[in-house]
């Protein structure tokens, strides 16, 4: 027989090599090429950035003279650069309150919206608006209108020496002070070197806030912490200081100080142009400069991208480098032992328990939860009535399958326990910042109090009677995108328990099956294996066998 | 059945064996494959399967192509005609007659390669099975296209379970299909004609006229 093989495997071969060359046509994607050409186009898009500029702040001599506070040097600033406030006044950096909606709603965390870290801004402010790129809003009162009260050191000095006095309500110190928060202390910036060092934000400048929200290092977001100031290419691929050391605003294109980036209500892609097609584009998203068919041609990846954000399988853990909290129990604050305030290390080197805060769930490298997000989010008011019988969404990412703006989109996922309005039906706003004798819960250590002073600060009615609820909030998690080796593999998703097992509604192949199908099949194997089996056993055993 | 004086007959032609074992070939990887990204078994993971079982799954459907252009220019499409006559014989023969050491009602010639139950078992298969496998295949492969294609009213898991049920009577098929290869006058007999396109016959097979293929 292999004779008889040897002899006809030439013909054979020759008959057959029009089959094989179509099977190696379509097998091959193509010439031995392995960049992805949306990895081409973005190189293109980015190639020989150098910012460059025609004045040295050092020479002039308005920025030579005595300066004692931060409105003082705004003022100079302002001297020439007569429209920056204005456009300022104008964005979300400013205002903190979103564009899109009815200013009567009150919809930003200026108004009513909440989280579940340290809850509102409201009758918090000296702590919050550390973080306000402007000087002296201390309460309600605040005048958002004054142009000297911006902040343009903040953004943009480059001495990494300018801070904000963590209860400063963005001032920064007129003379050193200890934070009593962490024992550090806090210097008076030296306001010539640093009004004369400015240029376009860096990293460190959008950090100094956006990777200490929630008033720390990493607590908010997972994907943004003090890692990103200095990070290498694995934790990721476009600020990594090994590759192309990108700022923030290479990608958060800017003009007229309106720095783009999410917003509350906005759809974040409502198209899918990339530079190619519009080359005034924000570079807000991935598409724009990795274009919609980014991989390889005729790659599967490429078929993904009209439902499953890039993000997905680019961002495949976050908090890869530092600890982000995930989770924020208030309602066991307080504990004391012998007068002094407890305070808990956890395994990660974090508090796991805080007096003034309560109960802490830090984690590292974090696997991201998904759903599907048109880039709007759906924010919960001190003013709508919340079910406290089961985990109160504050926010919310909208969209679903059926919208073609929407992708399956990774998020960081905070969850706590919050005091809720046990009447009213409402989440309720703390006072917690303030001195012994005031009605703030770490000065009184009372919550109704705090409960109390809270909502009569936001103009809201408080029962009197409180309780604490779960809560969960979504934060969109876009940053440390990971070199394409480390990727998100396929069956991460496409298999019964992964990644994906939540998202209900449609049929994906390795995780979905349908048990009727699954037994039918089966039973059908089953039968034909028997019945050959049995008509096996019959033949051996009779004439047939026999005989044969 | 050895009363009959055996003739070495060819009864495959190269063309007929070289598809038959491709396609085998093809059906086996297509089964193995798709088995693997439906989950039932983890040999080669699930990315792996998808590339290999929509490169494979490609090939066969325009391979099957230059079969469908073979059968219809050779006149072999006439031995699947189906056909009611002896049919119960042969049925009767695979249910007792074979434990009884009985001759085969309808056996094999050159002229008439099937029996009327193959005849029947084989359109079914390549008429009905192996299609509908194809179509909701590359449905399935195509489903990026379906909203350019106009197709939105199909639903993927109707795909997919169609695919699937089809996927498991194919293997059903299989099983009794080389089961069904051993029964010949000698358990290789059948298997000697499709690799080297020779089988024994007993010469004195009259081939009735309405089992000869037209020509
Ligand atoms: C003998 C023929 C074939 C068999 C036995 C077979 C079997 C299977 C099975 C069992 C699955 C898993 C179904 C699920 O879990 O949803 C599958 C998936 C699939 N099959 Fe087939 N199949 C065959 C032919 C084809 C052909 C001709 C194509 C078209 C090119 C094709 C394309 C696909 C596709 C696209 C999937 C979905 C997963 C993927 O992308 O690989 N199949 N097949």
């Amino acid at each position: 027989m292999i004779a008889i093989l040897r002899r006809k495997l030439p013909l054979a071969g020759r008959a057959g090599l029009p089959l094989w060359l179509i099977l190696l046509m379509v097998s091959s994607p193509g010439p031995a090429d392995d960049t992805a050409p949306g990895r081409t186009l973005a190189q293109q898009a980015v190639q020989e950035y150098e910012a460059w500029i025609t004045a040295d702040h050092a020479d002039m001599e308005i920025l030579q003279q005595e300066f004692t506070s931060g409105p003082e040097v705004t003022q100079a600033c302002l001297s020439c650069h007569t429209l920056a406030a204005k456009q300022f006044h104008k964005t979300i950096h400013w205002t903190w309150l979103d564009p899109n909606a009815d200013p009567s709603e009150r919809i930003g965390k200026a108004g009513i919206t909440l989280n579940n870290f340290c809850i509102s801004i409201i009758s918090n402010w000296p702590r919050c608006t550390s973080c306000h790129a402007g000087y002296g809003w201390k309460d309600a009162s605040f005048d958002f209108s004054d142009e000297t009260k911006v902040d343009c050191l903040v953004c943009h000095e480059q001495t990494s020496t300018y801070k904000k006095f963590p209860t400063g309500a963005g001032h920064p110190v007129s003379k050193p002070t200890v934070f009593k928060g962490n024992g550090k202390t806090f210097n008076p910036p030296d306001w010539n070197l640093v009004a004369q060092s400015v240029a376009r934000p860096t990293r460190q400048n959008c950090g100094n806030c956006h990777f200490r929200g929630g008033g720390g290092d990493a607590v908010k977001h997972g994907d943004l912490d003090s890692s990103l100031e200095h990070p290498d290419m694995v934790l990721d691929v476009h600020m990594g200081e090994d590759g192309k050391n990108f700022d923030c605003i290479r990608c958060h294109s800017t003009t007229a100080h309106k720095v783009a980036g999410r917003a509350y209500s906005t759809p974040a892609a409502p198209d899918r142009r990339s530079l190619l097609e519009d080359d005034e584009l924000p570079r807000i998203m991935c598409e724009s400069c990795h274009s919609a068919t980014p991989h390889v041609s005729g790659s599967k990846a490429n078929d993904h991208t009209d439902k499953v954000a890039c993000q997905s399988c680019h961002i495949p853990t976050f908090a890869r480098v530092i600890p982000t909290k995930m989770n924020w129990d208030w309602s066991t604050a307080g504990r004391k032992k012998e007068g002094k305030g407890v305070i808990e290390k956890g395994p990660t080197g974090k508090p796991s328990y805080h007096f003034k805060k309560g109960d802490f769930v830090w984690e590292k490298s974090v696997v991201p939860e998904y759903y599907w997000y048109n880039g709007a989010m759906q924010t919960l008011t001190a003013e709508d009535t919340i079910d406290p019988t089961r985990v109160v969404a504050i926010n919310m990412p909208q969209g679903s399958k059926a919208e073609p703006n929407a992708r399956i989109y990774p998020f960081k996922v905070h969850r706590g326990r919050q005091g809720y309005d046990v009447v009213n039906k409402t989440l309720l706003i703390p006072h917690l910042v303030g001195k012994k004798g005031t009605a703030a819960y770490w000065g009184s250590w009372d919550w109704n109090r705090a409960f109390t002073s809270g909502m009569e600060q936001a103009g809201l009615p408080f029962s009197g009677e409180f309780d604490w609820v779960e809560t969960k909030y979504h934060y969109p998690t876009t940053h440390m995108v990971a070199p394409k080796e480390n990727v998100v593999g396929c069956s991460e998703c496409h298999s019964p328990e992964g990644r994906l097992a939540d998202l209900s509604g449609f049929y994906m192949p390795g995780r979905d099956s349908y048990r009727l199908v699954d037994i039918i099949g089966l039973l059908m194997v089953i039968g034909s294996l028997l019945a050959v089996i049995v008509h096996g056993l019959g033949r051996l055993f009779s004439r047939n066998g026999q005989g044969g | 059945m050895a009363n009959g004086q055996m003739k070495n007959t060819y009864v495959f032609s190269r063309y007929e064996r070289l598809w038959h074992w491709l396609q085998t070939l093809a059906i086996l990887a297509l089964l193995c494959t798709g088995f693997q990204v439906k989950g039932l078994f983890n040999l080669i993971g699930f990315e792996k399967a998808v590339k290999l079982h929509n490169t494979i799954g490609l090939g066969w459907l325009i391979a099957f192509a230059f079969f469908v252009f073979w059968i219809f220019t050779t006149g072999e499409w006439k031995q699947y005609i189906p056909t009611s006559k002896k049919m119960a014989a042969v049925v009767r023969y695979y249910l007792r007659g074979i434990f009884k050491g009985e001759p085969h009602p309808v056996p094999r010639s050159k002229d008439s390669k099937h029996n009327p139950l193959q005849r029947l078992t084989y359109l079914l298969l390549a008429l009905l099975l192996l299609p509908i496998q194809m179509v909701s295949g590359f449905l399935y492969w195509s489903y990026n296209n379906w909203e350019a294609w106009g197709l939105t009213w199909l639903n993927l898991s109707v795909v997919s379970i169609v695919h699937l049920v089809c996927a498991f009577a194919i293997l059903s098929f299989l099983i009794t299909h080389v089961y069904m290869v051993t029964t010949g006058h000698k358990v290789s007999a059948h298997m000697r004609a499709m690799v080297t396109g020779w089988e024994e016959i007993e010469s004195d097979t009259e081939v009735e006229e309405w089992e000869k293929k037209r020509t």
